[in-house]
């Protein structure tokens, strides 16, 4: 495993101590979570960690990771991840970013990619595709709780959550990635309006993945961020909504891992 | 005591379903023509109230029909010009949602100059359901409620030429407003309050706290709190540093005093708003926010009876008599206060109502406040 001074499940990035889920053994793999924040219960870490290094922090505002006062844009969590990538000389990462996690992730790419050997987007937010009169990602903050659901499932049933039966620490760490998404998100809303313009620097192997049933990212905006990135490849997964980690544990990691190993006998990589 | 004259101007007719009141309700359901009327009612009812010796408050709210004033200002200019005596209270300008506080400075130090020096500034964080409306983000509002706060105050009190501001949220690289407030140096200021979180800030400035419809309890913490902080700083609190704001209506009996409260609970019971728009994310503390999620809706008021609300100190209704006494037990209770801020038209209490309402209230219950402190 790459040595990362991981003590207590957190590691300290320029002084920054997040929470993070590692395990597994092989090539490195940076997942950045979305705006649910990171289950390690979640059967799709340990599918992953069959196969890869699996690195998943929380992002800062989101668990148990500190929110720095200065932090309010998705630049300042991109720039978290160019430095944990620089600090410990990471090289030939898998960076794969789901959701909110998946804008991140492009906004990583997109600064820097030398250590990057491919970039794997699930559901990702954060470019702007439509006209000004549509609104590209539905109004979460303001759209009813079970409406919320019934977008971000295939089975809405699988998302459905009884607050009231909830420990107050778990319910806690709901709410504060509550906050952070909107401190992160709010305007301009789930976008970076030259994202989608600076998404043509990109060079690296790039696999975009949609939930057949995501309610969030429709197929026309998945589109969309395909044609921004060149040579981009989109996949979709059937019976999955907007977190086909959660709908479809299997079906996705089968998909980043022939993914990986693709790309890797293209560049003739081990 | 002074006595604020305050209707929120409502649209009374609502659909008979609706999801939400706030935010979302379509403005099919306003007739401009309907609505005119309604405004100059509204207007001939503050101008009443300053004739019967009241002073006159408004308020701002937006993309709501529990208020059509979504741009108070305008509506205080219209005061300034057809008053006299009244002071003028705005309570608030939502100054956490503006997107330029500087223009907010140059409103307020408008509109005192219409009024020659009349002018009450109050500065509210607004309800929730206000940050749909203003685009506005819920996360650091307080921080961005302050910055806000002084630069307007900086504004309102440079006479030298420009200064500039490059803080957190609020970019302006000239300021220089004209004209400048005509009271010197600036309008007394409000702040509202809901708990106690933001009083301190509040007292330590020496502004006037309000606080609406808290009843016995928290306005009792709100006005503690208050007189804490300044004892703390080695001040009195005079009593014309608090303010409460009630819904009342008086009658010639119990009975009519309370028929007509009974149309002011529709200011209560119309509120009906979805929890996606009363608990947006970070508007309270992380550990509050985990709470309501458990509880779901915290401003369910919707089966809170008149009983209820005149036990609780939220309405105060019934003869000249019984008002008085229900105003002194709250006043007593919460340790005194110099102003009552006195919602006295909502829903369809009708204009001969609302006029009859302020009428008794002035000739017989306003005097004897006196008699408190």
């Amino acid at each position: 495993m790459a040595s990362l001074g991981i003590v207590d499940g957190k590691i300290t990035v320029r002084g920054l101590e997040l929470e993070v889920v590692h395990r597994g053994e092989g090539p490195l793999l940076l997942l950045l979570h979305g705006a649910g924040g990171i289950d390690p219960r979640a059967e799709f870490l340990d599918l992953l960690a069959r196969h890869f290094e699996v690195v998943a922090p929380s992002h800062p505002g989101f668990g148990n990771s500190p929110l720095p006062d200065l932090f309010d844009s998705v630049d300042d969590l991109a720039y978290v991840y160019l430095d944990l990538l620089e600090q410990f000389d990471l090289r030939e990462v898998t960076l794969a970013g789901f959701s909110l996690g998946g804008w991140i992730a492009a906004e990583v790419a997109m600064r820097s990619a030398h250590r990057l050997s491919r970039l794997i987007l699930v559901g990702p937010v954060g470019i702007k595709a439509g006209d000004r009169e549509t609104r590209d990602i539905p109004d979460i903050f303001a759209l009813p709780p079970d409406e919320v659901l019934r977008l971000v499932y295939h089975d809405p049933r699988k998302g459905a959550v009884d607050y009231a039966a909830m420990s107050d620490e778990r319910l806690r760490i709901i709410a504060r990635n509550r906050q952070s998404l909107a401190l992160y998100t709010w305007e301009p809303y789930m976008h970076n309006p030259k994202l989608r313009y600076r998404l043509g620097r990109l060079k690296l192997p790039v696999l975009l993945l949609r939930g057949a049933s995501d309610g969030l990212v429709s197929r026309q905006y998945i589109e969309a961020y395909r044609a921004a990135i060149p040579g981009a490849r989109l996949e979709t997964i059937a019976e999955a909504g907007h977190a086909p980690q959660i709908e479809q544990p299997r079906a996705l990691v089968e998909r980043m891992l022939a993914f990986a190993r693709e790309t890797a006998v293209k560049e003739g990589r081990p | 005591m002074r006595t604020w004259f305050f209707t929120e101007t409502a649209w009374p007719y609502l659909p008979d379903e609706y999801d939400s009141i706030r935010v979302t309700l379509p403005n099919r359901h306003y007739d401009p023509h309907i609505g005119a009327e309604l405004y100059h009612r509204y207007l001939d009812e503050w101008l009443h109230a300053e004739q019967m010796g009241l002073d006159l408050m408004l308020n701002e709210h937006h993309q709501t029909a529990t208020c059509l004033d979504p741009a108070a200002p305008i509506m205080l200019g219209v005061l300034a010009r057809q008053t006299s005596r009244a002071r003028l209270l705005l309570l608030g300008n939502p100054i956490a949602n503006r997107r330029q506080p500087v223009r907010v400075a140059e409103e307020m130090a408008m509109v005192d100059n219409l009024a020659r020096g009349r002018i009450e500034v109050g500065f509210v964080r607004g309800v929730p359901y206000e940050i749909s409306a203003a685009n506005a983000s819920p996360l650091r509002m307080s921080e961005r409620f302050w910055e806000a706060h002084d630069l307007i105050l900086k504004a309102w009190t440079t006479h030298d030429g420009p200064f500039s501001w490059e803080g957190r949220f609020f970019h302006h690289r000239q300021v220089n407003i004209w004209p400048r407030p005509y009271q010197q140096p600036h309008p007394p200021v409000w702040i509202t309050a809901l708990s106690t979180a933001s009083v301190p800030a509040v007292a330590e400035k020496g502004y006037v706290v309000a606080t609406f419809l808290t009843g016995f309890d928290i306005a009792k913490k709100i006005f503690d709190s208050y007189r804490e902080t300044a004892a703390r700083l080695g001040r009195e609190t005079p009593s014309d540093r608090l303010a409460y704001a009630a819904l009342v209506y008086t009658g010639d009996t119990d009975e009519e005093g309370q028929a007509g409260a009974r149309k002011l609970m529709w200011y209560v019971h119309a509120n009906k708003v979805p929890p996606q728009f009363v608990m947006p994310p970070g508007y309270v503390p992380v550990e509050a926010e985990a709470q309501a999620m458990r509880k779901g809706s915290v401003y369910d008021f919707s089966r809170l009876t008149l009983e209820q609300a005149m036990a609780q100190g939220i309405v105060f209704a019934g003869s000249p008599d019984s008002v008085f006494r229900q105003i002194k037990s709250h006043y007593e209770h919460v340790g005194g206060y110099g102003h009552l801020l006195l919602m006295g038209q909502a829903g369809f209490l009708d204009h001969r109502e609302t006029v009859i309402g302020i009428d008794r209230f002035a000739r017989e219950v306003y005097p004897r406040m006196r008699e408190l402190a």
